[in-house]
C-alpha cells in the first residue's frame, strides 16, 4: 500500500505536487476560519497565531515523542483549539472590529512569545523531523483536507452549525431564541482553531522547517482572503477560494518581480467585481443537480 | 533617566497617534479598517526622502509635498478601491484594502529596492539641548511640536468648519447627512485626504527621526497606530491621540526596562488587556445595540 502510494506521489512533477500539497493544506486552514468567521460571524484577523501553535506543538511532539503521525495531529489539534477555547473565553465577549483587533494583538502576541522561546530555538526555527508515518505526506494532506471538508459539510447543517448560523444573522436574537451564544461562539472558536492547529502540523511537516516570522499578520489576512474571496460560509467557497490563492502565486511566478503586485491588484479586482466572493449567493449543490439534470428538490 | 524616557515615548507616541487618526477618522465615516493606511504613511515617508535628497529641499517643504502627494493618493484609493464596495459586506472592502496594502508595498518594493534608505546627512540640524536631566534632541522637540500642530489644526477643522461639520454628521449617521443635503461622497473623499496627510507627515518624521526608509515600515507601524485607534475607542479623534501617546511611552518604558525582544508585543497586550476591561475603548462611546 505504502510502496503504491509512494509511486503515485513520485509520478507526479514535484513542482505540481508542491502546489497541490499548499492547496490541500490551505483548505484545512481556510475551513477553519470559515467555522469562525462565515459560520458564526465573528472576524478573526489572528488564524495564523492558531496554525503556529499547532505547527510548534506538532514538531515538538514529533521530536520528544514517538507518537504516530495521526495521533500527533489529533494531540496537536486537541491542544490548539484548548488554548483558543481559554483565549475565547474573556475576548469572544468583545464584537465586531473590537474582536478583530483584539485576534490581530493575541498573533502578535504568540508571534512574539515564539521568537523569544528557548525550546523552539527563538528567532532561528526548527527543522522538523520526518512525519512518524509510512503514508507520504501529499497523500496526508489530501485526506486530512477531504476529512475538514466532510466535517464542516457535516457541522454546517447539524444542530451546533443552524445555532451558530442563528448568532452570525442576529445575535441578539439568538440569544432571545435561548441559544447560549458564548458557549456556541467559544465552541466555534475552538473547533476553527483544531482545524488551524492540524493545518500547521501538517505545514511543519511537509516543509520541515519552521519559523515563527512565517506566522505573521500576512498570513492571518492570506486565510481570511481565501475565506472572503470564495464565499463567506460557503464550503464549495472556501475550497475554491484557498485553491485559487494558494496557487495564484505559484502561476503568477512568470511575472516574477510583478508577482505581488499582481496578486494585491488581483484581491482588489476580484472584491470589485465579486463583492460576495466567487460563489458568495450561489447555490452549489443546485448547479450540480441541474446539471444532471435533475430539478432540485422543493422548487 | 525617567525623564528621558517619557519624553522618547511621547516622540513615538505621536507618530503613533498622527497616523491612528487616518485609521480613527475613516472608521468614524465608514466602517471601515483601512489597512493601506500603513502603505500611505510608508509612501509619505519616500516622497519626503526623495524630495530632500533629489531636488535638496527643505524637510517642511519635503513633509508638505509628501502631504499633498499622499492627499491625491488617499482620495485615488478610496476611489477605486472602496467606493464600489461601500453598499457590499464589510469584509469585502477590508480585502480590498488588504489588496491595496499589498500592491503599494510590493510597488515600493520594486521602485525603491528592498534595502532602508536613510536621509542625506544635515536634512535636519540635530542638536542635543539638556534639560535636567534627560538629552533631549531637536528632532524629538520638532516631531512633537509638527504633530502638535497638526492635531491643533484636525482639531480646528473638525470642529470649526463647514466640512468639519458635515464630517461630524456623516459619521454620526451616513444616511440621514446625505438626506440633509451633505454631498456624503465628498466628505469622505475629503476624510481620506485629512488622513494619508497626516499619515505622510509622520512618515517623514519617523524617516527623519530613525533615519530609515524601507518598503514594509508601513506594515508594524499601521498595525500599532490601529491599536491606538482602538485603544482610545474607534472612531474617536481625542481617542487616537491618547491611544497612540500611551503606546508610545508604555513601549519606550517596556523596552528600557529590558523587555526590548518584546517590544512588538508590548503595544499589543496593552490593547488586549485594557478591551476586556473596557470593551470599546478608552473615549469610546458604549453602544447599545437596539433590536
Amino acid at each position: 500500500m505504502a510502496d503504491f502510494l509512494n509511486s503515485l506521489v513520485g509520478s507526479i512533477d514535484p513542482y505540481m505536487l508542491q502546489i497541490l500539497v499548499n492547496v490541500g493544506i490551505a483548505i484545512v486552514l481556510a475551513l477553519g476560519l470559515n467555522v469562525i468567521t462565515g459560520l458564526t460571524g465573528q472576524l478573526s484577523l489572528g488564524h495564523a497565531a492558531f496554525m503556529s501553535i499547532g505547527a510548534f506543538t506538532s514538531a515538538m511532539v514529533t521530536i520528544k515523542t514517538g507518537l504516530p503521525f495521526f495521533a500527533n495531529l489529533a494531540v496537536t489539534g486537541v491542544v490548539t483549539a484548548i488554548v483558543a477555547a481559554a483565549i475565547g473565553f474573556p475576548i469572544l465577549r468583545l464584537t465586531g472590529d473590537y474582536l478583530a483587533i483584539c485576534t490581530l494583538g493575541f498573533a502578535e502576541i504568540v508571534k512574539v512569545f515564539f521568537l523569544n522561546f528557548e525550546p523552539t530555538n527563538k528567532a532561528l526555527g526548527l527543522t522538523v523531523p520526518p512525519a512518524k508515518t509510512s503514508i507520504p505526506m501529499p497523500i496526508y494532506v489530501w485526506v486530512v483536507a477531504i476529512l475538514a471538508i466532510i466535517l464542516v459539510t457535516f457541522v454546517q447543517s447539524s444542530r451546533f452549525g443552524r445555532a451558530l448560523k442563528a448568532i452570525r444573522e442576529d445575535e441578539i436574537a439568538a440569544d432571545a431564541m435561548g441559544i447560549n451564544t458564548a458557549r456556541y461562539k467559544i465552541q466555534a472558536f475552538a473547533l476553527g482553531s483544531f482545524m488551524a492547529g492540524i493545518g500547521g502540523g501538517l505545514y511543519a511537516h511537509f516543509l520541515s522547517y519552521i519559523n515563527p516570522s512565517d506566522f505573521g499578520f500576512l498570513k492571518s489576512v492570506d486565510i481570511l482572503a481565501m475565506v472572503v474571496l470564495g464565499g463567506l460560509g460557503s464550503v464549495p467557497g472556501a475550497v475554491i477560494g484557498s485553491s485559487v490563492l494558494a496557487s495564484a502565486p505559484e502561476f503568477l511566478r512568470f511575472m516574477s518581480q510583478y508577482r505581488m503586485l499582481v496578486y494585491g491588484a488581483l484581491l482588489v479586482f476580484l472584491m470589485v467585481f465579486r463583492p460576495n466572493g466567487l460563489l458568495g449567493g450561489v447555490n452549489v449543490t443546485e448547479l450540480l443537480l441541474r446539471a444532471v439534470g435533475r430539478k432540485p428538490a422543493g422548487k | 533617566m525617567f525623564l528621558q524616557q517619557l519624553v522618547n515615548g511621547v516622540a513615538l507616541g505621536s507618530v503613533y497617534a498622527l497616523i491612528a487618526l487616518g485609521y480613527t477618522m475613516v472608521y468614524g465615516i465608514i466602517t471601515l479598517i483601512n489597512f493601506a493606511h500603513g502603505e500611505i504613511f510608508m509612501a509619505g515617508a519616500f516622497i519626503g526622502l526623495l524630495l530632500v535628497s533629489a531636488f535638496k529641499v527643505n524637510v517642511f517643504v519635503a513633509m508638505a509635498g509628501a502631504m499633498v502627494f499622499c492627499m491625491l493618493m488617499g482620495v485615488i484609493i478610496e476611489l477605486i478601491a472602496y467606493r464600489p464596495l461601500r453598499k457590499s459586506s464589510r469584509l469585502s472592502a477590508l480585502i480590498s484594502a488588504i489588496g491595496v496594502s499589498i500592491f503599494l508595498s510590493s510597488l515600493a518594493l520594486m521602485v525603491f529596492g528592498a534595502d532602508a534608505k536613510g536621509f542625506p546627512d544635515g536634512a535636519f540640524p540635530v542638536r542635543q539641548i539638556k534639560v535636567g536631566t534627560a538629552d533631549i534632541s531637536t528632532l524629538q522637540i520638532l516631531i512633537i511640536g509638527v504633530s502638535a500642530v497638526l492635531m491643533m489644526a484636525l482639531e480646528f477643522i473638525v470642529q470649526k468648519t463647514k466640512i468639519g461639520k458635515a464630517m461630524r454628521a456623516t459619521s454620526e449617521d451616513y444616511n440621514t447627512s446625505a438626506l440633509m443635503g451633505i454631498n456624503v461622497n465628498r466628505v469622505i473623499s475629503f476624510t481620506f485626504a485629512l488622513g494619508s496627510a497626516l499619515a505622510a507627515a509622520g512618515g517623514v518624521l519617523v524617516g527623519v527621526l530613525f533615519n530609515a526608509v524601507s518598503f514594509n515600515m508601513g506594515l508594524m507601524a499601521g498595525l500599532k497606530a490601529f491599536a491606538a485607534a482602538v485603544l482610545g475607542g474607534i472612531g474617536s479623534i481625542p481617542g487616537a491621540m491618547l491611544g497612540g501617546l500611551l503606546l508610545g511611552v508604555s513601549e519606550v518604558f517596556g523596552v528600557a526596562i529590558g523587555y526590548s525582544s518584546y517590544r512588538d508585543a508590548i503595544a499589543f497586550t496593552i490593547l488586549v488587556l485594557v478591551l476586556l476591561v473596557k470593551p470599546t475603548g478608552l473615549l469610546g462611546q458604549k453602544i447599545t445595540k437596539k433590536v
